[in-house]
């Protein structure tokens, strides 16, 4: 799995490729915590780009818990956007479509969570 | 081997209310409208085949209490959940009470959802029976003397008329009881909690309530798979989603259906069974965690299928 983070304003996307499974899921944990460490304060947020990510283990959705509950503490967004069929579908399953603020596009993400990084966001969905 | 499910509510009994029935049975008219079922056969075919399981049944409510078959006299039976009574009703119409048995009772631990159904476990009362409780809490005999006193119940435990040992086991350590291989081994509970793996002629059983399995950390998850590695029947505590697992309910003590595949997945084992459900939850939302993980096992599976049931009352599973 590679994660791809870009700089949106304020605020950040991840943007993760491929599976997060056990053995990937730390290393997810760890680049979600250091993105939300780098934001400077609200309306700022971390948004996931899940537009190329196949497939979420219990261990990477309690990654995406973790770092909900740190974005939450400090007022800042955490949400998910263009989840795939089966990730989708996972997130149903788990019922984290119920914790987790979910979005069709980054863009939407955005014009929620950090309406000014919006202009930022040349080149992406 | 044969697996007989006698309880499999989780925390508390729940049982099936006069409305919820009269639901059922008002869905069940709707779809025989039209229909030519004029004998109990064809009546109980039509509610078998052509309703839900929902519909036309229910998970039921006692709590936890399963048994496995011993091929022998003995009976081997995991927790004294309610569940319990019906087994004792059962045995006794098979047996007899004057034909002595010997029970050989697991215990995960002794919250008193699974300890409460002793009391009503009527082969204690019975001269020449014989009880053998395990478990690795050393509270066990006084958890079970304690529910059975005033003012909690009117018969002391003195006066039962079985023979009742306790033994206290050691955890990852296997022991020879009624013919099986058992294995206990520590899980995350408040008070702690045992899962036990049981064996015979190559089938494992694995009876895992009441842990909440984390998935955190390498060597844990390497504890746990090797424990349920290649079992034929994994009866796991699937009481909370996920999510609740890992928020509002985190350290409450339970697991998801999702981590219960998971495990399964990554031990290769064969069958798992959602066990230990959600009180609050009625027939149709245990269904549908049912049907859900089925769907998330066909969209996970890589080159291992793992079968999926949901315990009720009464299921019975060969092994």
């Amino acid at each position: 799995m590679e994660v791809v983070r870009k700089r949106v304003g304020g605020s950040v996307v991840l943007k993760p490729v491929g599976r997060i499974d056990l053995t990937t899921a730390e290393p997810f944990r760890a680049q979600l915590l250091a993105a939300l460490a780098d934001l400077a304060a609200p309306p700022a947020a971390v948004v996931i780009d899940c537009a190329h990510l196949d497939y979420v283990s219990s261990a990477g959705l309690r990654a995406v818990m973790v770092a909900a509950k740190e974005a939450k503490g400090r007022g800042l967004g955490l949400g998910v956007a263009a989840l795939q069929p089966v990730v989708r579908e996972i997130f149903a399953i788990s019922r984290f479509d119920l914790v987790i603020a979910s979005f069709e596009t980054v863009r939407d993400a955005f014009g929620t969570l950090d309406p000014g990084a919006v202009e930022h966001l040349a080149g992406l969905p | 081997m044969k697996v007989t499910f006698w309880g499999t509510r989780g925390s508390i009994p729940a049982v099936l209310s006069a409305a919820a029935v009269r639901d059922k049975i008002a869905i069940a008219l709707i779809r025989a409208a039209g229909r030519d079922l004029g004998t109990s056969e064809a009546a109980r075919a039509f509610v078998e085949r052509e309703l839900s399981f929902p519909e036309g049944a229910t998970y039921g409510g006692n709590s936890s209490c399963v048994q496995v078959e011993t091929g022998g006299p003995d009976y081997l039976i995991c927790d004294m959940g309610s569940g319990a009574r019906e087994l004792a009703v059962q045995a006794l119409a098979r047996h007899g009470p004057g034909a002595p048995q010997t029970y050989h009772v697991l215990m995960s631990h002794l919250h008193w959802d699974h300890i409460m159904g002793f009391p009503f476990f009527t082969p204690v009362y019975i001269p020449g029976n014989r009880i053998r409780i395990y478990g690795c809490h050393r509270e066990l005999e006084q958890a079970y003397r304690a529910q059975h006193c005033a003012p909690s119940f009117p018969i002391d435990f003195t006066a039962l008329r079985a023979s009742i040992e306790f033994v206290v086991l050691e955890p990852d350590r296997p022991t020879e009881i009624a013919g099986f291989r058992v294995t206990p081994t520590l899980q995350n509970h408040g008070g702690d909690s045992y899962g036990y793996r049981i064996e015979r002629a190559g089938k494992a059983v694995v009876y895992t309530t009441d842990s909440e399995h984390k998935l955190d950390g390498r060597g844990e998850i390497e504890r746990v798979v090797a424990f349920f590695r290649d079992a034929d029947l994994v009866v796991f505590d699937a009481m909370y989603s996920l999510a609740d697992t890992m928020s509002v309910k985190e350290d409450w003590g339970h697991s998801s259906n999702v981590v219960g595949l998971e495990l399964c997945q990554l031990a290769r084992a064969r069958h798992l069974v959602l066990f230990h459900h959600e009180p609050v939850f009625d027939d149709h939302q245990i269904h549908q965690i049912f049907q859900e993980t089925v769907r998330l096992e066909e969209i996970t599976r890589r080159d291992h299928p793992v079968r999926i049931s949901a315990a009720y009352d009464g299921l019975v599973i060969d092994v």
